[in-house]
């Protein structure tokens, strides 16, 4: 295994770390610090230089107009993007566009033609609705919104819950119960357009992310054509579950760049900050706690390096991108929580981006499959146990 | 379930009541002399002096007959502001108060509360 980057791998994080800190940093300064979202003109600008890097719509295969960028690579750049305020939850507030749902990319050519080759010129916006009051861990049995046949359609019933974007989207994937005594094999995606009867958005779940909500919704005899189902009935927990393990490793890769920026801003403070005639930095307790950042970010870092590479291989990922989950989350959380205790009441007021990440890292332990699962996950692919 | 709406009483919007606001982050309403919202603000983490400074600009450059406030001291303060916004929409024909022109619609999502 080459641990060295390649000399385009080199180039590219060089110019991604160039782009953030001259033109997304500064922004930040003058931006309400728990916002997500860029003024237009800005983002308008911005988007037109990600073009001109050649690295705008990141998650879009080649044969769709995105950039050929292997998994590696990918997760370095993932790395980069998030150095800055916003970063965890909004990496470069969007200016390098996104995929919207990888999923589509598997539809058929109609649903392709309706969803997919909108979303990807930006006209349509989708969400990804799984999760349910019941649950979202475990998606196979919490699921009880329910699809029933009728003629050539189909009529959903339920709720789900901790949906974001479905406020603001055209349509979504909806994961619906159509076979009630096959556990995850009974579970179908339809594509429901939002504006459709029975389709409702009935509040915003706040959070500790004051940047960005999630939503809760209820679907009231929702009917939904037949053609809309994306992939066949009962085999929608496989395009779910395709989601959540690849999701891990870019969602791991985001906690180790907020986890390297909050680390560089103490290193930069405890020089320059003086307690009792001397620097922060030449204190035994400052120096240790810069000490367990490094082996926190460095450990998090090769981790999902590892399971970048395994993905771009081909190779089975799951446990790996699990580990890189598992811990850069919790890696994250404690150097965020290290570096605010080094920076004092700085640490904590809102003129410093550490009360921001604090909150926001706290989440990512619970996102995207809580750490408890990835262990369970884990476990089992040391045991060679199935998930069921 | 929280309430989505904001339901405290008014307070008349003037000097003396302005001057007892608290400044932490938050969200408020202005309503006319009937009661009707005017306008629905946030201050954020770059409000110098929080929800009393969000009105006391309002009270030095008055618009829309503004004659009572309301406010709420929220952390969560830019998803609160999104989520009145969104109720006030929900609840009137898809229109925004009439001072909000500072908001654009277009970006805003749409709730169907309950």
């Amino acid at each position: 295994m080459d641990l060295q980057l390649t000399e385009e791998q080199t180039m590219v994080v060089d110019m991604v770390r160039r782009f953030v800190r001259r033109e997304i940093v500064p922004l930040e300064d003058k931006l309400d610090p728990d916002t997500d979202e860029l003024p237009e003109e800005d983002h308008g600008r911005l988007v037109a230089m990600v073009k001109d890097m050649g690295l705008y719509g990141l998650d879009i295969p080649p044969d769709y107009g995105g950039p050929d960028i292997d998994m590696v690579t990918r997760t370095l750049i993932a790395i980069e993007m998030s150095q800055h305020r916003a970063g965890l939850y909004a990496p470069c507030y969007g200016v390098f566009g996104g995929a919207g749902l990888a999923q589509l990319f598997e539809a058929n050519d109609d649903q392709k033609q309706r969803y997919l080759y909108p979303t990807l010129r930006g006209e349509k916006k989708v969400f990804f609705g799984l999760s349910e009051p019941s649950g979202g861990s475990d998606p196979a049995r919490a699921i009880q919104t329910r699809a029933v046949r009728d003629g050539q359609d189909w009529v959903i019933n339920g709720q789900k819950l901790w949906i974001s974007g479905a406020d603001k989207a055209d349509y979504g994937l909806l994961f619906a119960r159509t076979d009630s005594d096959k556990g995850r094999s009974g579970i179908t995606c339809f594509i429901v357009e939002t504006d459709w009867p029975g389709f409702h958005v009935r509040r915003i779940v706040h959070t500790l992310r004051s940047a960005r909500y999630a939503t809760e919704l209820q679907f009231t005899d929702l009917r939904v054509p037949d053609a809309n189902i994306l992939g066949e009935v009962n085999k929608g927990f496989a395009i779910a579950n395709d989601r959540l393990s690849r999701q891990r490793i870019p969602y791991a890769a985001v906690c180790i760049g907020v986890a390297i920026k909050a680390h560089e801003l103490a290193v930069e403070y405890a020089k320059i900050r003086h307690t009792f005639g001397a620097p922060l930095a030449s204190r035994q307790a400052i120096q240790w706690m810069l000490v367990d950042n490094e082996i926190d970010i460095e450990t998090s870092r090769w981790l999902t390096l590892v399971a970048a590479d395994k993905a771009r291989r081909g190779d089975p990922f799951r446990k790996e991108a699990g580990l890189a989950k598992l811990v850069a989350t919790e890696a994250g959380g404690r150097v965020v929580d290290r570096c605010m205790q080094i920076h004092g009441g700085l640490g904590v007021a809102k003129d410093m981006p550490f009360e921001r990440w604090f909150r926001e890292m706290r989440i990512r332990r619970i996102g995207e499959g809580p750490n408890e699962v990835q262990r369970h996950i884990i476990a089992r692919d040391i045991l060679g146990m199935s998930l069921r | 379930m929280p309430a989505i709406r904001m339901s405290k009483r008014w307070t008349p919007f003037n000097p003396e009541t302005v001057k007892r606001v608290p400044g932490q982050l938050g969200v408020y309403q202005l309503a006319n002399a009937a009661g009707e919202i005017v306008y629905v603000g946030v201050a954020g983490g770059r409000s110098l002096f929080g929800l009393r400074g969000e009105l006391q600009k309002w009270l030095a450059a008055p618009q829309a007959g503004a004659a009572q406030f309301r406010i709420e001291v929220n952390m969560s303060y830019r998803t609160r502001h999104l989520e009145l916004l969104m109720a006030y929409r929900a609840d009137h024909e898809g229109r925004l108060p009439a001072a909000n022109t500072d908001i654009d619609a277009s970006r805003l999502g749409r709730l169907s509360p309950a």
